[in-house]
Parts: structure tokens; C-alpha cells; sequence
């Protein structure tokens, strides 16, 4: 259990992070406030699933132990989650991909899950998921359905990031998850006019510690304020 | 033992009359994330509720509970966050949406009818779906221009 929760607490930790490093570079201000929002969510669902393993663990651990504390072979999140932002579109098509499975893995655990706090997290945020997939899904269309320029890089990214795709259906808890997902995707791509990658290569690794060369830079980000100076506080 | 000691004030009225520190012209109890307040002897312990899971605004509004508290004479003051039930808008009381209609903030409408807080009137276009705060969208109105915030249905 304890693991579960650390694993999805990852996912969210650190694509937080990502869109945090939107903040006052988005290519314009609601885009910014939007991609900050998102992040925010997605920081607020990984808080309260460390706080809960910290809960189980017991040993006066808090959940700055899990998200400043350990090293990169030590986070379990899915690779897709530690891409870099790229360019827009690339946030973009990262975001449409993960949500289309958040949308499913919330709605499962928040039915289904062994432990009653999970129940909890998941049911709030299958109703941010589904708000956040409504903005993702919206820009897929507006990508790839714009200019010739928007199509061009919304196709690349998806030709970037689909290698990080399979992995979120490794686990048998998830296989389940990916015909909704597949559906849901096409629909999309559909009226966005991308094609789906027909590249088979995928990369996985992130669930047992094994991460793309991005993640320890972010970590090295993320964590260093808390490392320089413990204990510190607002 | 729960007991309510009358020379003080009520710690549910207390608390309840906290301010959101993001939507000032709402209390914590019009915007029903307010779950429970227990009175033992000097010991008040306060259940809260997020709005959305990344809401920045916890930890003042449990700085602002323990203040309000505290002046009000209960020594010992305890916040307590709990994620379920989930929250929803439906727990916004109809004082909370007068409030905020009043202050130029549509308030989330079950029937999902967004009217322009300026003209009341109804066909607003969404300019973004996430505006100043987690909780609400930014719409323009399509009758007289007037840019406004819409507190989105959840």
C-alpha cells in the first residue's frame, strides 16, 4: 500500500514541478495562471498521498521526507511525468496523455481502493482530473487543428512522448485502464487531426527507480532549498 | 465531555465568520468548507475541508482560525483537515452566493446558467478556464463587455 501511494504521490510531485517551471514564462498570462493551477492540483494530491504513507510508515516520518529526502532511484513516478516542458505543445501533449490515465486511475481507486484516505484523495481528484483533461483535450484540438506550425509541433511531441506511454499500463493494477485510454486518446486525436505514433519502441523503468537523465536535474532543483537549509521555514 | 462555556463567544460563530483569504467577501462558512467544531472545556478542535486539492490558502485560513479562537478565549486550538467528503459547490451557502454576485463574482448555478454579475446577462464567453484563483474561470460577457470572474461548478 504504502508503496502505491508513494508511487502516484511521485507522479504528482513531480510534474508539479514541471509546471511550476511555467510560472511567468507561458506564452501568455492565463496560459500561465492555467499551467500554475494545473500544478497546484497536482502538488495538493501528491501532499496529501505522502502524508498518508507517512501516516503508515509511522516513525514521526512527515512528507517533506519523501519529496526533499530522496534521491532519484528512490522516486517511482512514471518517465512521461519527468519530461521536460519543451515547448508548449510538448507541456501540452505530456499533460492530454497523463490526465486521459488519471482520469481513469481516480475514478478506479476512488471506487475501489484498499485504503479508505485513497478513496478520499482519489475522489477529489477525479473532479480535477476532469477539468484539467477538458483543458488539455481543448488545446490538442487547438494544436493540432491550428496552423500548419501548431500541427507540425503538436505531432512532434506526440512522436517524442508516446515511448513513455505503455508504462503508465505496466502495473496489472492499471492494465485494465488502457482500452478507456486508448479510446478516449483516439477520440481526441481524431478531432485534432494528429496521428497516433506508430513507433513500437516504449521505455520504462520509472516505477522501479530507474528514470530518464531529466529527473535528476529537477530533483537538484526541487530539493535544494530543503537540503542547504533544514528545518527552514516560511 | 463537550461543554459550551456561555461567557464566551460561540467558537462555531467564531469560526465560522473567518474570512477566505482569496475571496474576501465570503466566510469560511458561506463557503461551506467549514466541516466541524467541537468544544471541549478551553479545547476547540476545527474540521476544514480544501476546495481544490492544491488550494494555497489552508494554511492561512488555519492561521486565521487559531487567531480568531484564541482572541475569543479558547486556549487550546486545534485545525483538522479532512479530504471526504469531497467538496462540492452545493455546500456554498445561498447567502454566499448573494455575496458573491454582489461582488462581481457569478456564483456557480446548479443549473449551470452563468449570467454576467454586471447585466445579468446570460451567454458569457469562457476567456480562461482558470482565472485568479484555483476556484474560478475568467468569462467576458457578450452583452456589455464586462470582464468578470465565474466560481466554477464542482
Amino acid at each position: 500500500m504504502i508503496r502505491t501511494l508513494i508511487a502516484h504521490a511521485d507522479d504528482n510531485m513531480v510534474l508539479a514541478q514541471r509546471l511550476g517551471e511555467w510560472v511567468s514564462r507561458a506564452p501568455e498570462l492565463e496560459l500561465d495562471i492555467a499551467l500554475a493551477n494545473l500544478g497546484l492540483d497536482h502538488l495538493g494530491v501528491a501532499r496529501a498521498l505522502y502524508q498518508r504513507a507517512a501516516e503508515l510508515e509511522g516513525d514521526g516520518k512527515t512528507e517533506d521526507d519523501y519529496a526533499m529526502w530522496r534521491d532519484e532511484r528512490q522516486f517511482t513516478n512514471l518517465l512521461l511525468v519527468e519530461q521536460p516542458n519543451g515547448d508548449f505543445a510538448h507541456t501540452i501533449v505530456r499533460q492530454f496523455l497523463f490526465d486521459a490515465y488519471q482520469l481513469q486511475l481516480w475514478e478506479d481507486l476512488a471506487a475501489n481502493a484498499d485504503d479508505e484516505v485513497l478513496r478520499g484523495v482519489a475522489a477529489k481528484a477525479i473532479k480535477e482530473a476532469r477539468y484539467h483533461f477538458r483543458f488539455s483535450s481543448g488545446w490538442m484540438v487547438r494544436l493540432g487543428d491550428g496552423t500548419d506550425e501548431s500541427h507540425r509541433r503538436a505531432q512532434d511531441a506526440l512522436a517524442d512522448l508516446w515511448r513513455f506511454t505503455a508504462e503508465m499500463f505496466e502495473d496489472p493494477a492499471t492494465a485494465s485502464y488502457r482500452e478507456a485510454w486508448d479510446g478516449i486518446v483516439a477520440e481526441v486525436l481524431e478531432d485534432a487531426t494528429l496521428e497516433i505514433p506508430d513507433d513500437p519502441y516504449q521505455r520504462s523503468g520509472g516505477r522501479q527507480g530507474f528514470h530518464t537523465e531529466h529527473l535528476g536535474r529537477l530533483l537538484a532543483e526541487m530539493q535544494w532549498l530543503a537540503r542547504s537549509h533544514p528545518g527552514a521555514k516560511w | 465531555m463537550v461543554t459550551r462555556v456561555e461567557m464566551r463567544p460561540d467558537a462555531r460563530s467564531v469560526a465560522a465568520s473567518v474570512v477566505d483569504p482569496e475571496i474576501p467577501v465570503l466566510t469560511i462558512g458561506d463557503l461551506g468548507i467549514l466541516r466541524d467544531v467541537e468544544v471541549d472545556g478551553d479545547r476547540v478542535t476545527v474540521t476544514i475541508t480544501p476546495t481544490y486539492s492544491g488550494c494555497p490558502a489552508m494554511r492561512q485560513i488555519e492561521d486565521d482560525l487559531r487567531k480568531a479562537l484564541t482572541d475569543a478565549g479558547y486556549a487550546e486550538v486545534e485545525v483538522r483537515t479532512v479530504l471526504t467528503p469531497a467538496w462540492s459547490t452545493d455546500t456554498i451557502t445561498e447567502e454566499g452566493r448573494r455575496k458573491l454576485a454582489g461582488f462581481g463574482i457569478a456564483p456557480p448555478d446548479p443549473e449551470h446558467e452563468v449570467l454576467c454579475p454586471r447585466c445579468r446577462a446570460d451567454g458569457p464567453r469562457l476567456v480562461a478556464r482558470f482565472g485568479s484563483t484555483a476556484c474560478k474561470a475568467l468569462m467576458v460577457c457578450s452583452s456589455c463587455g464586462e470582464p468578470f470572474d465565474w466560481f466554477k461548478e464542482l
